[in-house]
């Protein structure tokens, strides 16, 4: 259903955005494209750019890569369609605490997500142990695809689930009620009518997915999957060479756009929905689906929370048995808190102008900003931070390694997960109700702030979130520009699991989960508490 | 709203750049770190307290710290390169962005331990092993590495091809078999469907659980697993020594960088790497092999005079281009 904006509010749309949305859209840009200058500056000193991209090897790679990225997506829109509906529209016993476990397994950087996927499904794994006494001789073998697939889908589809959760809370489900009064069934009238509604929110998650995908480092590399970012890794572990790392980078790029573009495109006509400014929140009551419903949730947490965790804690256990001691990691503890909790203020106060630009003013500018704004998302960390380390040492050197430097870092690698969660919420709002304010004499600040943020907050809210919890785990950017000796949980987990001391790894992962379990229930009360 | 988040965003950041800012002392040594902090900090801390110097540490992945000076450039910040292989330290020498260590520090390290051009020394090695599993008799494995092309091998390998100190090993193999017997060697074991590890530490995880029953790895990482893990774990070393390309030894080493200031501190850091005291808690608390003489190694180890290893330059970035492109047309890597 393509609406026409102007038959709606005549004269409400501006073609023009105010000048200081989109200077703000604009600098924010073009920090995005450091990058993207850096890779050009190195691919160009190599002088094999074409060599390198057309190679039969990069392109079976970049196939490949491309496969498990889409089934990725398949698999975790699967689990977060179901989890998202159960946990914000439903009756389901327990809800609110389903919604907290199933937006943890975020936290589990993608190496201790696969590492205790090894640990508990390899062959000397626990469930091994488990089943060993049952007759089970041997459990099947992880590694590869099915490896990478698995932990990829398991550790990241709350990328997916919680912008969808916060959409499906933001529902005006008023239309869902009128298709049941003309006779539609309870499923047909979820996929014909609120599902549709849902789908700004479904392609941006997805892109979060898929992007994060194909700058995973740590779940491919355990798994022994050669993915193109694996790929550049290697470039850079075994030869140093940085120019054929940046020209797979530049590819990298170039898919991440496509699959940008493609997103960019499934939103043509669900560009803004003209709910009614009081939503009626009704629950769904599940009857007897409840205990399936409960089963799935179940399901979901234990596979992607419960049993990385016991894996885990097996490992302290093991490792204090065999006469190891584990550290108190206070300030490695507090740092992570930190950097999360400002990463996540930076990304959101720098994907607002963005989002604004991009739903209320769109235009050939706003896209253009909006593309650029995800083309350090789909990158591997190490080029982002060799490309920051490369500015900033060489043109502000008084910020390199500093606290600002390192959050500006965040928001060129993570800004697009606060941006996917601002359009969406922007997209529910109604620009009729900011009209009425300004005619009847509001500031546009006073509008921004008293009528358009209150009703963005909760989906902005879940953008922070996301934004925080990948910040809580981010590693090579943390590793390369933070202030000197600032370790943070992640840097921890990093150093010991390099070299086999599981013991010392095992401590700061759960400790990691135990935080990221803090902001996570609070946002997911406080949003109850909202509707 | 938003201008508030912005101006508390700023307000963060000027403080954070301010406190940044203001402890920069002279008599403090930045060091970056390719060895991880669980293994070297305790060693740093005394160094501290012995010299009275201040030491401030970044610690990463080798590969990336030696990328992140070579973005650097003469605007780097660190003092000191810790690196955990020779090929990192000799990209950084052949950029011209190392200084020259004192003759006298150098000369207390065997010639084939530092770079030929004197700007960087090794501080400890490690052998080249095969790792294998604690269900098989020693007496079963081959005294030789160049044996594991035998098809009874064949699915019970697993090696780590991304990791340097393979490469190193390859390297060295090309050198002592010839181009064309190193790409035989290479072949041989892709015949017999090695599985491909991340790393040392995996791949002898990877022995552990049974995947497979031997790994080429490097000596050390199985004492920190059952450091870690107990003494029952199932994986044993057997070194294959007498000059065998499988008994290289890879060095961990530190160089100066020319854009330091503090090249005085610089040089006495590596003297105390290199003096008695750090040497012996190399053998006790990483297992390696001291590099100068006179200090007792852990008893499990091989003394290096029996491994009698092949001499080669681990620092030569042209053979190890040359390892690389090996690698890829046998299809090793991909």
């Amino acid at each position: 259903m393509a609406i026409d904006l102007r038959a709606i509010a005549p004269g409400a749309i501006r073609t023009q955005a105010p000048p200081l949305v989109t200077i703000l859209a604009g600098i924010v840009a073009i920090a995005m494209l450091l990058p993207l200058v850096y890779l050009v500056i190195r691919a160009a000193e190599g002088g094999a750019f074409v060599e390198t991209v057309t190679d039969r090897s990069t392109i079976r790679t970049l196939v490949r890569t491309c496969f498990l990225a889409a089934a990725v997506g398949v698999g975790t829109l699967a689990i977060s369609l179901p989890a998202a509906w159960l946990t914000a529209a439903t009756d389901l016993p327990l809800r609110r605490l389903w919604a907290v476990l199933l937006s943890l397994p975020l936290v589990f950087p993608s190496y201790v997500g696969a590492l205790a996927m090894i640990g508990a499904l390899g062959t000397r794994g626990m469930l091994q142990d488990l089943l060993g006494p049952l007759g089970v001789g041997t459990v099947p073998r992880i590694y590869g695809f099915e490896g990478a697939w698995l932990v990829l889908t398991l550790f990241t589809f709350p990328y997916l689930m919680i912008p969808l959760r916060a959409a499906i809370s933001g529902l005006d489900r008023t239309t869902e009620d009128a298709a049941r009064s003309l006779g539609a069934s309870p499923l047909g009238a979820f996929f014909r009518v609120t599902l549709p509604q849902l789908r700004p929110a479904i392609a941006a998650g997805l892109l979060l997915v898929t992007l994060y995908v194909l700058s995973d480092f740590g779940a491919v590399s355990l798994m022994r999957f050669d993915s193109l970012t694996r790929v550049i890794f290697i470039e850079y572990k075994s030869s140093l060479d940085r120019s054929a790392a940046a020209s797979l980078a530049l590819l990298l790029v170039a898919v991440a756009m496509l699959i940008i573009w493609a997103e960019a495109a499934t939103r043509g006509r669900a560009r803004y929905h003209p709910g009614s400014a009081r939503r009626t929140n009704r629950i769904t009551t599940l009857g007897p689906w409840k205990f399936p419903a409960l089963a799935f949730c179940a399901s979901v947490a234990f596979v992607s929370l419960v049993l990385p965790t016991s894996v885990l804690v097996y490992w302290v256990i093991r490792g204090l048995d065999a006469g190891q001691s584990v550290d108190f990691l206070g300030s490695a503890a507090w740092n992570s808190v930190q950097a999360a909790t400002l990463g996540a203020i930076a990304c959101l106060a720098a994907a607002m102008p963005i989002a604004l630009l991009s739903v209320r003013y769109p235009g050939v500018m706003a896209r253009t900003i909006e593309k650029i704004s995800y083309s350090g998302y789909a990158l591997p960390g190490i080029s982002i931070a060799l490309a920051l380390v490369f500015f900033g040492a060489n043109y502000v050197p008084a910020l390199y390694q500093t606290l600002p430097l390192l959050i500006f870092a965040y928001v060129v690698r993570f800004l697009p997960q606060a941006l996917g969660a601002s359009r969406t919420s922007l997209l529910q709002t109604n620009p009729k109700t900011e009209e009425a304010a300004r005619t009847l004499g509001a500031h546009r600040a006073r509008v921004f702030g008293r009528i358009t943020m209150p009703q963005v907050l909760p989906g902005l809210s879940a953008g922070g979130l996301l934004v925080f919890l990948t910040v809580m785990k981010e590693l090579p950017a943390t590793l390369l520009l933070s202030p000197i000796g600032f370790d943070t949980l992640a840097t921890r987990i990093w150093s010991t699991t390099n070299e086999g001391l599981f013991t010392q790894a095992a401590v700061p992962a759960i400790l990691l989960v135990l935080i990221s379990a803090v902001p996570t229930t609070i946002m997911v009360w406080r949003e109850q508490r909202i509707t | 709203m938003l201008l508030r988040l912005t101006l508390l965003f700023l307000l963060v950041g000027a403080t954070a750049l301010a406190i940044a800012c203001s402890d920069s002392s002279d008599e403090t040594l930045t060091i970056y770190s390719g060895r991880s902090e669980s293994l070297v900090a305790p060693l740093f801390e005394q160094f501290t307290e012995d010299t009275g110097i201040d030491v401030e540490v970044r610690y990463g992945d080798t590969a990336e710290l030696a990328a992140t000076i070579l973005e650097e450039g003469d605007n780097s910040p660190a003092d000191v390169y810790f690196a955990q292989d020779g090929g990192a330290l000799g990209a950084l020498a052949d950029e011209g962005l190392l200084a020259a260590v004192p003759e006298d520090t150098l000369a207390l390290v065997p010639a084939q331990f530092r770079s030929p051009d004197g700007v960087w020394a090794g501080i400890s090695g490690r052998s080249r092993v095969v790792a294998y599993s604690a269900d098989l008799d020693e007496s079963e494995l081959p005294d030789s590495i160049l044996d594991f092309t035998d098809p009874k091998w064949s699915g019970r390998i697993g090696w780590a091809p991304t990791n340097g100190s393979f490469q190193s090993f390859v390297t060295g193999l090309r050198q002592l078999e010839g181009e064309e017997g190193a790409r035989a060697w290479l072949e041989g074991i892709e015949a017999n469907n090695p599985t491909d590890y991340e790393g040392n530490s995996a791949a002898v995880e990877g022995v552990a659980n049974g995947e497979v029953d031997v790994a080429f790895v490097n000596h050390y990482y199985l004492y920190q697993l059952i450091a870690d893990q107990g003494d029952d774990f199932p994986v044993r070393n057997h070194f294959t020594g007498d000059g065998d390309p499988g008994s290289l030894i890879n060095v961990a080493g530190t160089a100066i960088l020319d854009s330091s200031d503090n090249k005085d501190l610089a040089e006495r850091f590596i003297e105390y790497l290199l003096a008695a005291e750090a040497q012996r808690y190399f053998a006790q608390e990483t297992y390696e092999y001291p590099l100068v003489e006179g200090i007792e190694i852990d008893e499990r180890l091989t003394p290096l005079d029996e491994l009698n290893p092949p001499d080669i330059d681990l620092s030569d970035l042209a053979d190890l281009q040359g390892t690389l492109d090996l690698l890829r047309e046998t299809g090793v890597l991909p």
